[in-house]
């Protein structure tokens, strides 16, 4: 099939970016999204043009490291990763725009590539639990009742992609900073630290110039792991119950 | 390569960099030649091929290498087997707590092996510069393994113990790994689950709260831990964690989005390596007192593979470069059930996990080229042909013979799908024994991760599958403490050849990555620090020494050569011809005729490559095309080296098979009187015949013993 892209071209974090058009030929059906613009970028190369730059890696959708905005859906219309999503779900003659993350904490690199490091240091200031290497008990020690590991595995299944972020209408980072929050005060091993990891993620994200959270649920609406929305309402109790017992 | 003048360290090399590439967009064609054939003279092939032939009589000059000294690894102790790793533990020289801080090691990459490693390091006291090329360090490849890890707890109360483990992994290996690695491995195997545990680590667990284990991959006992089917996510983002603890407490200084290019190597030691900042396209030298390489395996240099698009094999090749020996490149992985590619648009393969040939059977139509749909085959015209030439092991066959059985009906014409590069799996029998709801209850995930590639779901109609490339047991030879044959340089993880020997058995990588980046170096590479000479341990390297400018001119004029080339072909394009030559000729069946076609071709590529290779844009920005060509520059360099090992090695052992070696019933035959060794390969210059040096090794626990499927 043949497409009309509409693709953000932007040569450098401070340099004025803009939808640049592109007209794709020879797009099969059983190609990924990716498959596609890897293709573009042949054609680009050939022409003499520089390709579209994209973060990717893993391409079986549990990196993370992709993500781009496709008419205007982060991850565009299926729940799953840029990487997994196929071209069948375009028809020919589509016009498909294609954008970078868009938000505050996420400045472009170049094209579609964002700085996500913001992420990290959300995760840096709290989201572990302090056991160093050797350190560790015998893994039966503790018995964790099924209910529990399942929860808490169920909201570690987050793979920082960022799309929660780039699908706020606020730019906030909640779904993202609550399944780690969740996930750990899920166990026993993450209850010791949980006060102070809830109250310094929390706060780690506010200086990082992500937005507040008004609760409009685009974040697990895009999110391709289905963390659940009411992981931030679990996040807000940890918050409240680490204050009151701080005080 | 020559040093250009004036190319320097830092600021620099970048501008020369960046100036380089400005002034190659302006060439006129005849300078672009003369760039090109300049280098070409730099990669140092000047030497013509000689037409391909398929006389496998013909001489190759690359094959013609040299037998250098014998390889012993003077690091491993000796007594019983399971006192070794104690004792070397306890002879192991300690860095003073104070002295720690004195003392930077550069940790290159962050997977399980390099996360590991860096937290640890850190928590010790060290000060640790890591590097990763992708935006976080949470995105390492480690994160895609799906089935498991093995540990040898026991908790099942089956007849498990470190010492099963170690036998099991030895014979898996098929004899071709160092008996003291592998069982300090499988020591090592039972604090991982311990310390992963203690992370938060969310593994499957059972009503009682106790973990849950699987068996694995044939294997007898139920000793695989497992978190879904992300196991490797799940250990990763634990080891990622406990970096990123580290990273905020400023005792990791992380450079993510950075990538090695090459080693430096001052006195005899690795003392730094040559990075560059795929962002601002900087080129820099970071300077240490040991590094440590956990860059992966090599598996990309076949193109499609199932490796993430990015995996490379430039650190360990630059090292090689410097001086490491590469030991068993032929040693590759094969895994027999991949979603087979749906047309030349594709670049990378998915893996499906191999749990499916549990309940699936394997076929294809009897007459080559029959194109009716899998249903409209009557049960008479279909050819179980696992079953057929199995009886006894059927469709869970280990994962080579399924691979090259695959293969072999392809190549006969009987494929399916599109290329006819696909086998059928079906599951109507599994579906009608047991339900479609027990079905879904154990491949649910898998069916649907397969149904969203292909859009055919596998409860309707045979999924397709087919062998891909999956995992490379070779890598850069080390000894017990994981050091390589450079002082100061130690490789972990995929990217050391160590303890898989010439087969990995499944849910094992992700052990021994964490084995060796949480327990194993962090307890050797301190004696290395602890040995150095009192006046050198802490004498930092001058950042003008003239090694370091050499280092980073090198890597500076190596970038300009392709950004100036101004050929006609992508470097994409060179990484596809390369990785089919590959495939075809050194794939999952070798011979003597293919492996000598490939290396009379393989230089006449890369000197293709230097000629019309054509690279977009600048060094002084983020340029992805750059960063492809660099690495595709080192695939054919390295290929060279892969089809060697595999020439040399005349029999057959785990992934690695020859045609001419085989039983009556087409076993692998290995030939221990002649190849129970460690092939330890040192470079010469690129296209040169390098140096065979052998490691012998030893079995005095696990004897030898022939495999026998039939």
């Amino acid at each position: 099939m043949k497409l009309h892209l509409r693709i953000w071209r932007q040569a450098g974090p401070d340099a004025q970016g803009h939808m640049a058009r592109y007209e794709l030929d020879g797009v099969t059906p059983d190609m990924s999204f990716l498959d596609m613009l890897d293709t573009l970028n042949e054609q680009l190369i050939a022409e003499g043009c520089e390709p579209v730059a994209f973060d990717h890696d893993c391409r079986e959708g549990i990196c993370g490291a992709c993500g781009v905005v496709i008419n205007g859906e982060a991850h565009g219309p299926e729940r799953t990763t840029t990487c997994q999503l196929h071209m069948r779900h375009f028809s020919d003659g589509d016009t498909i725009d294609v954008e970078p993350w868009r938000a505050a904490a996420f400045p472009v690199v170049k094209d579609l590539v964002v700085d996500r490091s913001a992420m990290d240091r959300v995760i840096g200031s709290g989201g572990y639990v302090s056991v160093p290497t050797g350190s560790a008990p015998e893994a039966h020690a503790t018995p964790v009742p099924k209910p529990d590991a399942d929860e808490a595995f169920t909201h570690a299944e987050c793979i920082g992609c960022g799309a929660c972020v780039a699908a706020c209408p606020n730019g906030a980072a909640m779904l993202f900073t609550a399944a780690k929050v969740v996930h750990l005060a899920a166990l026993p091993q993450g209850r010791v630290e949980r006060e102070s990891r809830v109250l310094d993620m929390v706060g780690t994200m506010d200086e990082e110039s992500f937005g507040g959270c008004t609760v409009t649920g685009e974040c697990a609406t895009a999110c391709p792991k289905g963390i659940p929305l009411t992981s931030i309402a679990a996040m807000n109790r940890e918050y409240v119950r680490a204050v009151r017992k701080r005080r | 390569m020559t040093t250009p003048p004036g190319a320097g360290a830092g600021q620099d090399a970048a501008e020369h960099a960046g100036h380089a590439a400005g002034r190659g967009r302006e060439q006129t064609g005849r300078d672009a030649e003369q760039d090109a054939g300049h280098a070409e003279q730099d990669a140092g092939h000047a030497e013509q091929p000689p037409p391909a032939d398929a006389d496998a009589a013909r001489t190759v000059p690359y094959a013609d290498y040299r037998v250098g000294e014998p390889l012993v690894d003077r690091s491993a102790p000796d007594g019983p087997i399971a006192e070794r790793w104690d004792r070397r533990r306890f002879e192991a020289k300690l860095v003073n707590p104070a002295n720690r801080r004195g003392h930077t090691v550069i940790v290159v990459g962050t997977g399980l092996a390099g996360g590991a490693a860096g937290a640890t390091l850190a928590e010790q006291g060290y000060r640790v510069l890591q590097f990763c090329y992708q935006d976080s360090p949470r995105r390492a490849h480690s994160i895609a393994a799906q089935g498991g890890i093995n540990a040898a707890k026991n908790y099942r109360n089956d007849g498990d113990s470190v010492h099963r483990l170690f036998y099991d992994t030895v014979k898996g290996g098929d004899f071709r790994a160092r008996e003291s690695g592998v069982h300090r491995l499988a020591q090592v195997s039972v604090e991982i689950i311990d310390q992963c545990v203690a992370q938060g680590v969310p593994f499957a667990r059972e009503y009682g709260g106790l973990l849950d284990t699987r068996s694995f991959g044939g294997v007898q006992v139920s000793r695989t831990f497992y978190a879904r089917g992300q196991t490797g996510q799940q250990l990763l983002l634990g080891a990622y964690q406990s970096l990123s603890r580290q990273i905020a407490a400023g005792q990791v200084e992380m450079r993510a989005r950075t990538e090695m290019l090459d080693l430096i190597v001052i006195d005899g030691r690795a003392r730094g390596i040559v990075a560059r900042d795929l962002v601002t396209g900087r080129i820099d030298s970071y300077l240490a007192d040991a590094v440590v390489l956990a860059t992966g395996g090599y598996g990309n240099v076949f193109h499609l593979s199932t490796n993430a698009k990015n995996s490379n094999a430039t650190a360990l090749w630059r090292a090689h470069r410097r001086g490491a020996y590469f030991a068993n490149p032929c040693f590759t992985q094969i895994h027999p059930t991949c979603i087979p590619r749906a047309g030349d648009h594709q670049s990378k393969l998915t893996l499906m996990s191999e749990s499916l040939r549990n309940d699936g059977r394997i076929w294809v139509p009897v007459r080559a080229g029959d194109d009716r749909p899998p249903r409209e085959i009557p049960t008479s015209e279909r050819d179980y042909y696992l079953e057929r030439q199995y009886p006894a092991f059927g469709n869970l066959v280990p994962r080579d013979i399924a691979s090259r059985a695959a293969k072999s009906v392809c190549d006969e014409g009987r494929g399916v799908g599109p290329g006819g590069q696909g086998v059928y799996l079906d599951f109507t029998d599994a579906i009608a024994r047991l339900g479609r709801e027990a079905v879904a209850e154990r491949y649910g995930n898998l069916f649907e991760m397969y149904e969203r590639i292909t859009a055919e779901s596998p409860y309707e109609t045979p999924m397709r599958i087919y062998p891909a490339i999956h995992y490379t047991m070779g890598g850069l030879w080390v000894d017990y403490d994981l050091q390589t044959t450079v002082p100061g340089l130690f490789a972990i993880g995929e990217a050391n050849f160590s303890d898989h020997g010439a087969n990995r058995l499944g849910a094992s990588a992700l052990m021994q990555g964490l084995a060796d980046g949480y327990f194993v170096l962090p307890s050797t590479l301190g004696d290395y620090l602890a040995r150095l000479p009192r006046d050198e341990a802490f004498r930092d390297v001058d950042r003008d020494h003239p090694a370091v400018h050499a280092c980073v001119g090198e890597v500076t004029d190596r970038l300009f050569a392709l950004l100036s080339n101004n050929g006609d072909r992508s470097p994409e394009s060179f990484h596809r011809e390369i990785g089919e030559l590959l495939w075809e000729e050194c794939g999952m069946a070798r011979d003597e005729a293919g492996l000598k076609r490939a290396l009379e071709r393989i230089p006449a590529l890369r000197e293709e490559f230097w000629q019309r290779i054509r690279v977009p844009g600048s060094g002084r920005e983020l340029n992805q095309s750059l960063e492809k060509a660099n690495r595709v520059s080192d695939y054919l360099e390295l290929a060279e080296l892969l089809c060697l090992d595999a020439l040399h090695r005349t029999e057959s052992c785990g992934g690695h098979f020859r045609t001419e070696s085989q039983t009556a019933s087409g076993e692998a035959l290995r030939d221990d009187e002649s190849y129970t060794y460690a092939a330890g390969w040192e470079f010469t210059g690129a296209g040169r015949a390098p140096v065979l040096h052998r490691e012998q090794l030893n079995f005095e626990y696990v004897h030898p013993t022939m495999r026998s499927y039939a």
